[in-house]
């Protein structure tokens, strides 16, 4: 089976975040980026995938970011092929060019399944995966936490609901998922294979000019929030604190 | 290059893991193994271990190594050099055997225990351990009454350039340690500084973890940074970066002036004395860590500075020295108590508490940052912080010079 | 059809609304309210009528009934409700960010270039556009979104619309696709409900509920014995269910549990937007983490910054004497 993963840069939340001058938009030269959470589950079914039903693994990226450390991660995960897709600059693009230079680019690989993350935490328009999806002419199934190959190109893909229960789904490739957990957490990889990777990996860059894109929204103004109403916060040392809660429990009957 | 029959091996995967131990000196010498099982005797781990390294060698050379890579004791041992400071072949267990036998686990793609691996994560995203922001390094100043240079955003030559390592930096209970001796550093009239948000990890444990990747990534940065600032000698409150700096860094062409804090102050004792006015009434024992213990070998200069403090009684637990009883954090133990209790191992702060307090003493000195939280946590489980109190020795010199936070004494 | 109608899709799970759709009626008031116009659910389901009669607080409910569309199935559903928002012709199109319409409702935006925006906490109108604020980076940014074409599209989340009390009772009318409905490249098989023979966290008075921040597998003990000494159960986050140290039927959250038990302990839990939409109703929340800026704090009635292994098991002794 071909599988594609289309790997997403996002800010790293660790760090404090600056908006930048304008009052708009985040200021991007100063956040540090990181891969997002879920395509990383992405790129792990992917690899099981590989690994229980044969076929290759591409991963697509936009260059932006740390990319670079993500790719050599993805190839030392067991990714067998790379594409980098080169825009004019390299800040986060917008959303929508995103979508058609990844769809571009997933169009010319021809794969049978076309792996993502379901969500990102910088996702304002929502989620990528349909817009993807959208432009490639294929069905989307997002909130995945399961997929499994039973022949004539047919996948069987869980979906997860409320109250833990999970949809069963018959779905025909090629289709795009949107992976939020992968069947196993995503695999260590030891630094060396990440270091040798860095020196013999090799990437398909491919340079794409992106057509002016119409936008729907505009963002305003964004800024970071008031310090909502807090909790009472209990002071002291552990005992203090303790007798604190358990005096607590007990006014309220919770202690047998 | 060794042959199969020079290595006694019957398959492929034990015998490359020979041949590459074989590559260097200290790692030729589980070559001449001869399975007298002192290592595995004298392991504190040791009885909860499914492959203790006399077996991992046994293992490596009877074809069995998969079975070694697969069990969970790889990830047992937490870098005490009990085993090496014993084997009467000189092996270098600790420094050789076990990191390769972790860097094929991984290799082999057995997956660390997951505290563990978050650890490594942290190490290589932030530089720090604990996967704080980089930026946040030196929050611990805040408010201090001395100054604390930056290199980073200031360069200027000093002579002491103090590496105040991840926990100090970052750990509420080691932020205090670290105040005291800016204090004390002051106080001396030493030039210092610190790197600032671009300090990173020497990373000590991760090379005995098998994150041998890791670890030349962080060494390659550190020479880098090091190069590039003007300094006498770098000071270091960990002693695990000591420990990096002074044997392994070397190898890698980086090779610095290093000392633990405890060296640099105890060459600087005469200078140091007339400081400590304050009677410090302390019935103390020394616990000597690992890494400035028993693997460099330096156990007097912590017991000079505490005979210095004036009401200081020193005491010794009878495992003291080259026979000490690792607390258990050292060499990525810190992330490992989950995984090592699971498998049915001591939590070796415990018995070490125990020990102290069987000497009577009412304070349980100590001169790395892992120990404080470890034997605290001890003390605690066992009924006894109010019997004894843990304190750095910084924070018994600080008090005496009476620049100390109104710490545990 | 009306430019200044609000419609609001309801999210629905085994022939009920979910929580989420009533705060969407609310949402959906405040606009209509600026607007001059109607707030009209919609309804898609197998028997959509039964469950229109539970949107108290719509003017009207489209409810559209079809066997495809008793179960989670893309396409038909898709089909079914382009055509109601095509014959409508709303201002805003409100949606639950669920499951089900964190899929579809940016496929439909896609396929019909219409705009759409996650994350919404507040929505209002000024001279004809929509402003929305939404989540950003985890709720550690706010953005406020201008929106001038129609219909626009709104995934909101939930907390941001405490319902109101809002008793009308809403015209219904019962709509049938006019183009059969079809299954694509999607076909739904079943639907896999968890184990039943664990614990029902939901029906527990009080709750013991652990996050990634307790550290290690090993230290679910201190948990387990405050669960005990109280009488309540273990429960925990996505992160400690997914490492396998707690099975799904403990998981907390928006794919988990809704829990409202009178007392929830939330230790080492930073309090993600996906956690506390499943525990917020809690009566008593008190929240242990080692981070004094963790969201969890906001969520909580008493916080405490510390070691979760030191706090927790204080807390277990004081609690014996």
């Amino acid at each position: 089976m071909k599988i594609a993963v289309v790997l997403r840069q996002v800010p790293d939340l660790i760090e404090p975040l600056e908006i930048a001058v304008g009052g708009k938009a985040l200021d991007l030269e100063l956040a540090t980026f990181l891969v997002n959470e879920t395509d990383d589950h992405a790129l792990e079914q992917a690899i099981l995938l590989k690994e229980s039903a044969g076929g290759d693994v591409t991963v697509v990226a936009i260059d932006y970011g740390d990319i670079d450390n993500t790719l050599f991660t993805a190839a030392a995960r067991g990714a067998d092929h790379i594409v980098k897709i080169q825009l004019d600059d390299d800040t986060q693009p917008q959303p929508e060019t995103m979508s058609i230079a990844l769809a571009t680019a997933l169009k010319d690989i021809g794969p049978d399944l076309v792996l993502l993350g379901s969500q990102t935490h910088d996702e304002l328009l929502g989620p990528l995966g349909p817009s993807i999806a959208h432009h490639l002419g294929l069905p989307y199934i997002g909130v995945v936490c399961g997929v499994e190959p039973f022949g004539g190109g047919m996948l069987k893909v869980f979906k997860e609901f409320p109250g833990a229960a999970k949809a069963a789904l018959d779905v025909k490739t090629p289709a795009v998922l949107g992976v939020l957990a992968a069947e196993q957490p995503p695999r260590y990889v030891p630094v060396s294979r990440i270091r040798a990777a860095a020196k013999s990996a090799q990437f398909d860059e491919q340079e794409f000019d992106p057509p002016p894109v119409d936008a729907l929204t505009a963002v305003t103004e964004l800024y970071a929030p008031e310090p909502a109403e807090c909790a009472e916060m209990i002071e002291g040392d552990e005992e203090e604190v303790a007798s604190r809660v358990a005096g607590i429990l007990a006014e309220r009957g919770l202690v047998k | 290059m060794i042959r199969k029959q020079d290595a006694a091996v019957v398959d492929d995967l034990g015998f490359n893991f020979l041949a590459e131990l074989s590559e260097s000196p200290e790692g030729k010498d589980v070559l001449g193994c001869m399975q007298c099982g002192t290592c595995s005797g004298t392991c504190p781990l040791g009885v909860a271990m499914e492959y203790p390294p006399r077996k991992i060698i046994l293992q490596a050379r009877s074809g069995h190594l998969e079975d070694v890579l697969a069990s969970p004791s790889v990830w047992m041992c937490v870098g005490c050099y009990t085993c090496s400071s014993r084997c009467p072949r000189g092996i270098e267990l600790t420094d050789t055997v076990w990191p390769a036998v972790r860097d094929f686990a991984l290799r082999e793609g057995h997956q660390p225990p997951v505290e563990l691996q978050n650890a490594f994560q942290n190490l290589y995203m932030y530089g720090n351990v604990l996967g704080k922001s980089p930026r946040a390094r030196l929050k611990w100043t805040k408010g201090l009454d001395v100054d604390v240079l930056d290199l980073s955003k200031n360069r200027q030559p000093v002579e002491v350039l103090w590496l105040v390592g991840d926990y100090p930096s970052y750990y509420p209970r080691n932020q205090k340690v670290a105040r005291e001796f800016a204090r004390i550093l002051t106080a001396l009239g030493v030039s210092f500084g610190t790197l600032g948000a671009k300090e990173k990890s020497l990373g000590d444990c991760d090379r005995l973890f098998g994150e041998e990747g890791l670890f030349e990534t962080l060494v390659e940065s550190n020479a880098e940074m090091f190069a590039k600032h003007d300094f006498e000698r770098l000071v270091l409150t960990d002693p695990h970066g000591y420990r990096a700096l002074h044997k392994f860094y070397p190898k890698y062409g980086a090779s610095f002036t290093a000392q633990h804090y405890t060296m640099f102050l105890a060459d600087r004792l005469e200078q140091l004395k007339p400081h400590l006015h304050r009677p410090v009434q302390a019935v103390a024992t020394y616990h000597d860590n690992c890494c400035v213990g028993r693997r460099c070998g330096c156990y007097e200069p912590p017991r000079q500075l505490l005979e210095a403090i004036p009401g200081v009684e020193l005491v010794e637990m009878p495992r003291n020295r080259e026979n000490g009883l690792c607390c258990g954090g050292g060499g990525g133990g810190m992330w490992l108590d989950g995984h090592i209790s699971e498998h049915g191992g001591r939590r070796l702060s415990d018995d070490r508490v125990k020990m102290a307090l069987d000497t009577g003493a009412d304070t349980l000195a100590v001169s790395c940052p892992y120990e404080l939280s470890r034997f605290e946590d001890s003390a605690k489980v066992l009924g006894a912080e109010q019997q004894l109190a843990v304190c750095d020795i910084i924070e018994l010199l600080a008090q005496s010079m009476g620049l100390n936070e109104g710490g545990p004494l | 059809m009306s430019l200044s109608d609000i419609l609001v899709v309801a999210d629905t799970d085994r022939g009920a609304i979910t929580d989420i759709t009533p705060q969407l009626l609310t949402a959906a008031r405040q606009l209509a309210d600026a607007t001059g116009g109607q707030v009209v659910g919609v309804v898609l389901a197998g028997d959509a009528n039964v469950i229109a009669e539970q949107l108290t607080g719509a003017d009207r409910v489209i409810a559209v009934s079809d066997p495809l569309l008793t179960e989670f199935s893309p396409e038909p559903r898709l089909a079914a409700l382009e055509e109601v928002i095509r014959g409508e012709g709303p201002r805003a199109v409100l949606f639950g960010s669920t499951s089900t319409w964190l899929d579809l409702a940016p496929t439909l935006a896609a396929r019909a270039s219409w705009p759409i925006v996650w994350g919404v906490t507040k929505n209002s109108i000024s001279d004809s556009a929509v402003i929305v604020t939404a989540n950003f980076c985890a709720g550690k940014m706010l953005a406020q979104v201008e929106i001038t074409a129609s219909p626009a599209l709104l995934l909101v989340l939930s907390g941001g619309f405490p319902p109101t009390e809002d008793g009308r009772q809403p015209e219904i009318q019962a709509v049938s696709p006019s183009v059969p409905l079809a299954e694509d490249a999607v076909r739904f098989v079943e639907m896999i409900l968890p184990d039943a023979s664990d614990v029902d966290i939901t029906q527990q008075d009080v709750l013991v509920a652990v996050g990634r921040g307790i550290g290690q597998e090993d230290n679910l003990e201190i948990a387990e014995e405050l669960a005990e000494k109280l009488g309540g159960e273990l429960c925990a986050s996505r992160p400690v269910v997914d490492q396998g140290w707690l099975p799904t039927t403990r998981q907390v959250g928006k794919s988990g549990m809704r829990v409202k038990p009178k007392c929830y302990f939330a230790l080492g839990i930073s309090g993600a937007p996906e956690h506390v939409e499943g525990m917020t109703d809690s009566e008593l929340i008190i929240a242990v983490n080692k981070d004094p800026q963790a969201p969890i704090f906001e969520v909580a009635d008493y916080g405490v910054v510390g070691e979760y292994e030191d706090v927790v098991s204080a807390i277990n002794e004081a609690i014996e004497s």
